[in-house]
């Protein structure tokens, strides 16, 4: 068997003893796009600033994300700023407090430079020239003396997208990349993302609430629902046919592009507060098709069928209900 | 950039005119310097021609005029006690001062800052709620409970240092610990929290996630833009280089200006107060200007700011 590019294996974070994320399992392949959705809060971010190291101190990490084999959960800082920038790169949701305001665009692309590939004096500024232009930044000379306020925040975040191609990683992380920007800047930046992403055979990662961007943009999705993943599955069987009862709920809040129109359903409740988790399934009291044995435990992610596993008790159930729905 | 000086210079001006001006109604409202100088039992006439002689039975608008027709000509009048001219009296006391603030305030900057810095990187270590404590102490304790506490301690109980007076390096030392204990605790609070907040910033997530080791984020990143804060803090002290020991050095019999201001003060002499405080003013206004410089210099949105103002 392909080693994974990586292999998160229960994967827990607490902030101050109250866990976020409990247990979550992901494997990504190298160079394909994997989506990441679930509410706000539900540690679709937390999962990567865990696995890259970038949470504050008082959070406290375990289990296992493997890079290439190699653990690098706990891995000695020199490590981790090599795999950092240089093997997977992480762009993030407000580009206008992304890049830092005091230097200039050229210093901080540079950094990224100087960092990760062996170029020095000129070449460092003329790939910083390079990578602007391959983003789209136009007079890219120019622009490299310029400060972040100067720039849009369609603009700034194609800079952070340059940095982040700085050090060629295997990985690019986006974390909610387009949330920030308007929805036609929206299109520009994930077009430009699927480009780069073809031309340097990246894989991706896409952190979003938006399923729409996630479905256009990515070949397997992950949902995640309080701390864990509870689907996943590729993305075209995902949003044809849905089996965890909060993915269904999910997707039946979109409203459908063709076919007549319908109803669209919301998930009642709110999302549990992660310091009163309720006892087994997490999204039990949320659910129209719980039972009993739902509050007893935690149901583990099963697989039910070729690549998709979810983590139901009901998934049977909860999949003759979406067909019994469909047959009306 | 022209335009933006031009403003913070017409401003600069228009605060010296005001506090000179302030200082001159104030000092003159609130005693007659003829009776301070010269005694209450001193016969009417002297009195009378003391007060003529110095102008002091002109109308006070007039008197008002004639004072800043001096200033304009470089004269800033002279001590009613002795003559001297006012201007002499506080330039030979600012050694003495200097002597006390400039040692003090290289010790803030050499205490506070890296205390700071320390406290916000190791936030909630032992470390930081000491330098916390401290911090708190420092600048919630008056300067001359502190000068007496030291007083109390280092010349009475241990007898080490002296308790006052200027006749060699040891009699600086209780005075220059005075003033930066408690502006090293007040640079430290604020360049803690300045280095907090830059520290909270999405830009230092960017940096780590880039690849930057975390001294060099610290260095190249943080540090920057918390010295944006601290440099505001570090202008105020700056501008109370001249005047700023007052307390400590009338605790210490230190005769620096601080000391010559609270005599005159008490004289009303008038012309050595509105000297003094008109140095002052010039020192607190050029300290702030040298700092809106810096800003400038520092961030680089105040920059394209001051072009457009």
């Amino acid at each position: 068997m392909v080693t994974p590019l990586v292999n998160i294996q229960g994967l827990n974070v607490a902030f101050n003893g109250v866990p976020v994320l409990r247990g979550v399992d992901l494997t990504l392949e190298k160079g394909e796009a994997v989506g990441l959705v679930g509410e706000s809060g539900s540690g679709k971010s937390v999962t990567w600033l865990a696995a890259l190291g970038l949470l504050p101190r008082h959070a406290s990490v375990s289990g296992s994300v493997r890079l290439d084999g190699r653990e690098i959960l706990g891995a000695p800082a020199g490590e981790l700023d090599r795999v950092r920038g240089g093997r997977v790169a992480m762009i993030f949701q407000d580009p206008a407090s992304a890049l830092n305001p005091v230097l200039t665009i050229r210093k901080q692309l540079c950094e990224a430079l100087a960092l990760h590939r062996d170029l020095s004096g000129e070449a460092v500024k003329a790939e910083a020239r390079q990578l602007l232009d391959l983003v789209g930044i136009p007079d890219a000379a120019r622009r490299l003396e310029a400060y972040p306020h100067e720039f849009s925040g369609g603009q700034v975040q194609r800079i952070m997208i340059a940095m982040a191609l700085a050090g060629n990683p295997d990985l690019l992380v986006a974390d909610e990349p387009t949330t920030a920007l308007d929805a036609t800047i929206q299109a520009q930046i994930l077009e430009l993302l699927s480009s780069v992403r073809r031309e340097m055979g990246m894989a991706m990662v896409l952190i979003s609430h938006d399923l729409g961007v996630v479905a256009e943009n990515c070949d397997r999705v992950a949902v995640m629902y309080a701390g864990r993943i509870v689907e996943r599955a590729p993305a075209n069987q995902l949003f044809a046919d849905p089996v965890h009862p909060y993915a269904q709920g999910l997707i039946g809040a979109l409203p459908p592009l063709d076919g007549p129109r319908r109803r669209l359903t919301a998930i009642p409740g709110t999302v549990p507060d992660p310091a009163r988790m309720p006892s087994g399934c997490a999204f039990a009291p949320r659910c129209a098709l719980a039972a009993e044995p739902c509050g007893l435990a935690v149901p583990s992610l099963a697989p039910i069928a070729n690549d998709r596993v979810v983590a139901c008790i009901r998934a049977e159930a909860s999949r003759r209900a979406l067909l019994g729905i469909a047959a009306e | 950039m022209g335009r933006y000086l031009a403003i913070r210079i017409g401003r600069a001006a228009l605060t010296i005119v005001l506090v000179v001006t302030f200082a001159f109604v104030v000092l003159r409202l609130s005693g007659d310097p003829a009776l301070m100088i010269l005694g209450p039992e001193a016969p009417p006439e002297v009195l009378a021609a003391f007060r003529k002689a110095w102008g002091l039975d002109d109308p006070i608008w007039f008197q008002y005029l004639d004072y800043f027709g001096a200033i304009a000509k470089g004269e800033l009048g002279r001590s009613m006690r002795d003559g001297r001219p006012a201007i002499e009296l506080v330039l030979e006391r600012i050694p003495a001062t200097l002597a006390l603030t400039l040692p003090a305030f290289a010790l803030k900057v050499a205490l506070g800052i890296p205390a700071g810095i320390y406290a916000a990187l190791h936030r909630g270590s032992a470390i930081d709620r000491a330098v916390m404590m401290t911090a708190v102490a420092g600048f919630t304790v008056p300067s001359f409970v502190l000068a007496l506490l030291l007083v109390l301690v280092f010349a009475v109980q241990l007898g080490w240092l002296p308790s006052g007076g200027q006749d060699s390096w040891r009699h600086a030392i209780l005075p220059i610990a005075t003033l930066s204990l408690g502006g090293a605790a007040v640079l430290a609070r604020f360049t803690r929290s300045a280095m907090l907040e830059v520290l909270g910033q999405p830009y230092i997530r960017t940096a780590s996630a880039k690849g930057v080791p975390w001294r060099k984020v610290v260095t190249s990143h943080a540090l920057p833009n918390a010295a944006i804060p601290t440099v505001t803090i570090l202008g105020f002290m700056v501008g109370t280089l001249i005047a700023g020991a007052v307390v400590v050095e009338s605790v210490f019999a230190w005769p620096g200006v601080g000391r010559l201001l609270v005599v005159a003060v008490a004289n009303r002499d008038l012309a050595v107060v509105q000297c003094i405080l008109l140095l002052v003013a010039l020192t607190m206004v050029t300290s702030n200007l040298v700092v809106d410089f810096l800003y400038g210099f520092l961030d680089p949105r105040l920059r394209a700011k001051g072009a457009h103002a």
